[in-house]
């Protein structure tokens, strides 16, 4: 059975958006993508239910990364790219907290990279809030990792030559149990998808397409106009078939050769469309789904649970290893140091 | 046949053979049986970082040396009475450390052309005459262990390899050591394979018989039990000592010890030692590199446990950031630095005393953080509890530089009583601390204790503290961001003012001087201990005055240091660096230093020590020499 947060204190008072609000000032530019993230995780912070002071975020260095002083609750800004280790320190010796890791797509994907992919395989019990606006904004508008090839910034007046990170893929590629994808400004999905990431046990990865609307405005556009997202996003829900477009006209199939393509509902047996299985032990296919979408046109974007499958959390497993060595007692101090070859002097 | 016995007070005993002979091995044996027989011992090992160098290559030798007494010593020996050489390489590698007269102990079967040719002897050394000044033993050691275990279904392989345990019975014989703790060990360690067991147990006796009735053993050697403290005494190694006082750091404070750690040398012996401990609650965390060992402890510690992370100097350079976050943060963390030889990989598994500056300042913005350093092997196990106590009390990071030689080198320990050991508290926030204009209860994570400036340790999971923190500038009282000019300056200064605090809670640093006349001073610390005490002692034999102090707190420095180095004619610091803690010395307390340096990736010899006191005892004229 999974733990996800049963270890974490309930809260005895109903508490609402306000109790997650401080008094700090807001200091992110107006208009920025990180407003309605901070307002929609205040007010699902109540659904959960738990006690406000077993609640942490942690977060590393970059705009997103001011979101804990904003957070009525336990929060450390650390350094850039460290969330994820610090937090493990954190979730590891103290299961009664909820852990939450505020990143974005410098900090978790370039200087944090390594941590961020072995605090997936590792599965410990963390909540990881990936900010994603393919740019640098607190240094000013340099490319990131998640940039399209050929993004014309500060330090690339010829364009980025990089090729970039799809973040969905590299967490698949690192089994993360639970990996996810949505956007800053569809409240109700990135409530929905920050719900099922705090029922899952272990690290969930949730990756907010969020804008900048100061160096890289309109990023998602092609996934918010009202006039042409609906042709682009992929609504993955567990258990129903793929199938999207304004009028539903596209489908997911897998071909003869095992990888998955984008078909039109018309030309196949509807039994050929891929039913989305976010439990799949293996993770190919939900890394599949991932590479559907084009860097450039974002056509074929998938957005909702990707993958949740139970392991395991790395916490769990080390409790369970002190709880067996402490059977049989706890440590004697005197006979640890006296060891098993002494000698008296008298 | 009937040996002649001959008492001596003080003996230096150096296996080498190649990496895979099993030297480390015989070395701990026999310093085990010479601890349990009541001698003082003091070992140095000495090994390659490569795992398996070619075999029989210079670069391939290990060694272990030991020294042990009927009296009280401090350094494993400048120069060995007897060298176990298993090989020509071990031999051609160890014989310029060996005074004339000394005994050498050779394995002639390893003496092939080919073997001397592999180390550049043109010709046998035992045979041309060149080691004439020493007393050698041509023994075929290998082809004398496969003849006594002849009988045994075992390989011809798993009988050579027993040749260290028949080197260790002939050593136990010449020194008259007890044997049954070898018995024992090697009947526990070979449980699972019988046939091994007794064949090494038959090589053991067949170099114990050996030397009974060898002629060319002459002389068996005893020395009597030193005399000691009263008292339970066990071996220990640095690193184990520092494993067992963060254990015991965890259990005086009553807080759960969190290590992350990334192996490397010449510390990981502290992350395996503490992985075994979980019946104590201690959590140790393979971190993915050296700077997540840095930040998970912080993280640990910000949820109120002892956070730790153990190194050595190429790790302390990537961990540098975190430690910076945990002076910002102020927060408790213990920081090991196994010092080995720099700079970059530089050398492994030799020592070195290299990187106290890049403790004390390697760090970016003003970052103080408060550095100990034990001074023997023993005194890893008090450090690490003062680490901690330093750490708890003052929400700060914490260095504790020990060093390769502490790490490996063993010496008799007096077992403390967990009842002797100070205890720690940890003295959590529990409430509000302020109450604002409104009449409001607040909690102010920067609101100071007025004696320590430490901040309160609020820790998440307290109702009605809840606060943030970060590593950018906070107000003074409330922690809130700020970049206020006036609010840094401050903060700055206060940062600095609560790591000078710590000086307000350490004793005052002790002067040896017997005759208290003494005008010259030697300072050290770390631990070039043993051997400047050792050197002290040899030269006020010979009639020279000098005065010794070892600084087991180097940031900040004891209150009274100023006063003890002014009143001195000289001062020298022997360090091995390039003068570290002279630059500190010097620039703190304008003394001109005399520094003795070396950076051989070895201890200091007390000889040299010896020369370089003496040396400066005579620069003073008369009068100054009272």
């Amino acid at each position: 059975m999974t733990e996800a947060l049963s270890l974490v204190p309930k809260s005895d008072i109903e508490l609402k958006a306000k109790d997650f609000k401080t008094d700090q000032e807001v200091r992110w530019c107006p208009g920025c993508g990180d407003y309605a993230i901070l307002a929609t995780v205040q007010s699902f912070m109540p659904e959960l239910g738990l006690r406000r002071e077993n609640i942490v975020f942690v977060s590393g260095i970059g705009c997103s990364s001011r979101f804990p002083y904003y957070m009525n609750t336990y929060g450390v800004h650390s350094i850039h790219g460290r969330a994820p280790a610090i937090a493990t320190g954190l979730a590891v010796t103290r299961p009664d907290l909820s852990v939450w890791v505020i990143t974005g797509d410098g900090d978790a994907l370039s200087i944090g990279g390594n941590h961020l992919i072995h605090a997936l395989r590792r599965n410990v019990n963390l909540k990881i809030l990936l900010f994603n606006n393919r740019i640098y904004g607190l240094t000013k508008g340099q490319y990131s990792p998640t940039s399209e090839q050929g993004k014309i910034t500060k330090s690339t007046p010829e364009g980025s030559l990089d090729y970039s990170f799809n973040p969905v893929s590299v967490a698949l590629g690192a089994e993360a149990t639970f990996v996810a994808r949505t956007i800053d400004s569809d409240r109700q999905h990135l409530s929905s998808v920050l719900a099922a990431a705090a029922a899952h046990e272990g690290t969930a990865l949730v990756e907010i397409y969020q804008n900048c609307n100061i160096f890289n405005d309109n990023a998602w556009e092609p996934l918010k106009d009202n006039d042409v997202r609906e042709e682009n996003l992929m609504r993955l829900v567990h258990g129903e078939p793929i199938v999207f477009g304004a009028a539903k006209e596209k489908c997911v199939v897998r071909a003869p050769d095992g990888h998955l393509h984008v078909a039109l509902v018309a030309d196949v047996d509807p039994a050929e469309i891929l039913i989305h299985d976010a439990h799949a032990e293996d993770p190919g296919l939900a890394f599949g789904l991932s590479r559907l979408s084009d860097s450039h046109t974002l056509s074929n974007t998938p957005i909702g649970v990707f993958r949740d499958v139970a392991k395991p959390s790395y916490d769990r497993l080390v409790r369970e290893q002190v709880e067996a060595a402490q059977a049989s007692g706890t440590g004697d101090l005197g006979q640890l140091l006296r060891g098993s070859d002494t000698w008296t002097i008298s | 046949m009937t040996k002649q016995v001959v008492q001596v007070d003080r003996v230096v005993i150096r296996f080498a053979g190649d990496s895979g002979d099993g030297m480390q091995l015989t070395g701990d044996r026999f310093t085990s049986e010479t601890a349990w027989f009541g001698n003082d011992l003091v070992t140095l090992p000495d090994f390659p970082a490569e795992i398996r160098a070619p075999a029989g290559t210079m670069a391939g030798v290990s060694s272990f040396q030991l020294a042990f007494a009927d009296h009280e010593i401090t350094t494993p020996g400048d120069a060995p009475n007897v060298l176990v050489a298993m090989n020509p390489a071990a031999l051609r590698a160890n014989i310029k450390d060996l005074p004339a007269g000394a005994d050498i102990i050779v394995n002639t079967d390893e003496f092939t052309k080919r073997n001397l040719e592999r180390v550049g002897y043109p010709a046998s050394p035992l045979e041309d005459g060149s080691l004439s000044n020493y007393k050698i033993h041509s023994i075929p050691l290998t082809s004398m262990t496969v003849e006594a275990l002849a009988e045994f279904d075992i390989t011809k392989k798993d009988a050579e390899r027993a040749k260290n345990m028949f080197a260790l019975g002939l050593l136990s014989w010449l020194y008259h050591r007890p044997t049954e703790g070898t018995r024992t060990f090697l009947e526990k360690k070979f449980a699972s394979k019988p046939e091994i067991m007794r064949a090494n147990l038959a090589a053991f006796e067949a170099g114990w018989s050996f030397g009974e009735t060898t002629e060319d053993f002459s002389v068996q050697y005893e020395v009597k039990p030193a005399t000691m403290k009263e008292g339970v005494y066990r071996n220990i190694t640095g690193n184990l000592a520092l494993a067992y006082g963060l254990v015991a750091a965890g259990q005086q404070s009553g807080l759960s010890v969190f290590l992350g750690s990334y192996p490397i040398t010449p510390a990981s012996d502290i992350l395996h030692e503490l992985s075994k401990h979980k019946r104590f609650g201690v959590v140790t965390f393979q971190a993915e590199d050296e700077i997540a060992g840095a930040t998970s402890a912080i993280g640990a510690s910000y949820g109120g446990a002892l956070g730790v992370t153990t190194t050595s100097g190429p790790g302390i350079a990537l961990k540098s950031e975190a430690i910076g976050l945990a002076v910002s943060l102020e927060l408790p963390l213990i920081v090991i630095d196994v010092q080995r030889g720099g700079p970059s990989t530089g050398l492994p598994t030799k020592t070195e005393q290299s990187d106290l500056l890049q403790a004390m300042f390697g760090r970016n913005g003003e970052s103080p953080v408060p550095i100990i350093a034990p001074q023997s092997p023993s005194d890893c196990f008090d450090a690490a509890l003062e680490a901690a106590r330093i750490a708890v009390t003052y929400r700060t990071p914490v260095f504790l530089l020990s060093d390769g030689y502490l790490a490996n080198g063993s010496e008799p320990w007096r077992v403390p009583d967990p009842s002797e050991l100070p205890t720690i508290d940890p003295g959590f926030a529990t409430a509000p601390n302020h109450v604002g204009a409104d009449g409001a209860q607040e909690f102010w994570p920067y609101l100071r204790d007025p004696q320590t400036l430490a901040r309160p340790w609020a820790i998440p999971g307290t109702a009605g503290l809840e606060h943030r923190i970060g590593g950018l500038e906070k107000a003074d009282g409330t922690g809130n961001i700020s970049y206020d000019p006036e609010n840094h300056d401050r903060m700055v200064r206060l940062r600095q003012a609560k790591v000078d605090a710590v000086a307000e809670g350490i004793p005052p640093l002790t002067v040896d001087d017997p005759d208290g006349d003494a005008r010259v001073l030697i300072l050290g610390w770390g631990s070039t201990y043993g051997p400047i005490g050792a050197a002290c002692q040899i030269a006020r034999r010979s009639g020279v005055k000098v005065a010794q102090a070892h600084l087991c707190h180097i940031n900040p420095f004891p209150k009274n240091l100023g006063e003890v180095l002014h009143s001195y004619d000289r001062v020298i610091i022997p360090e091995m660096n390039l003068g570290q803690l002279a630059l500190l010395i010097r620039a703190k307390y304008l003394v001109d230093t005399i520094n003795y340096d070396q950076v051989r990736g070895l201890p200091f010899k007390s000889v040299e020590l010896v020369g370089v006191i003496t040396d400066v005892y005579n620069s003073l004229d008369a009068k100054e020499q009272a």
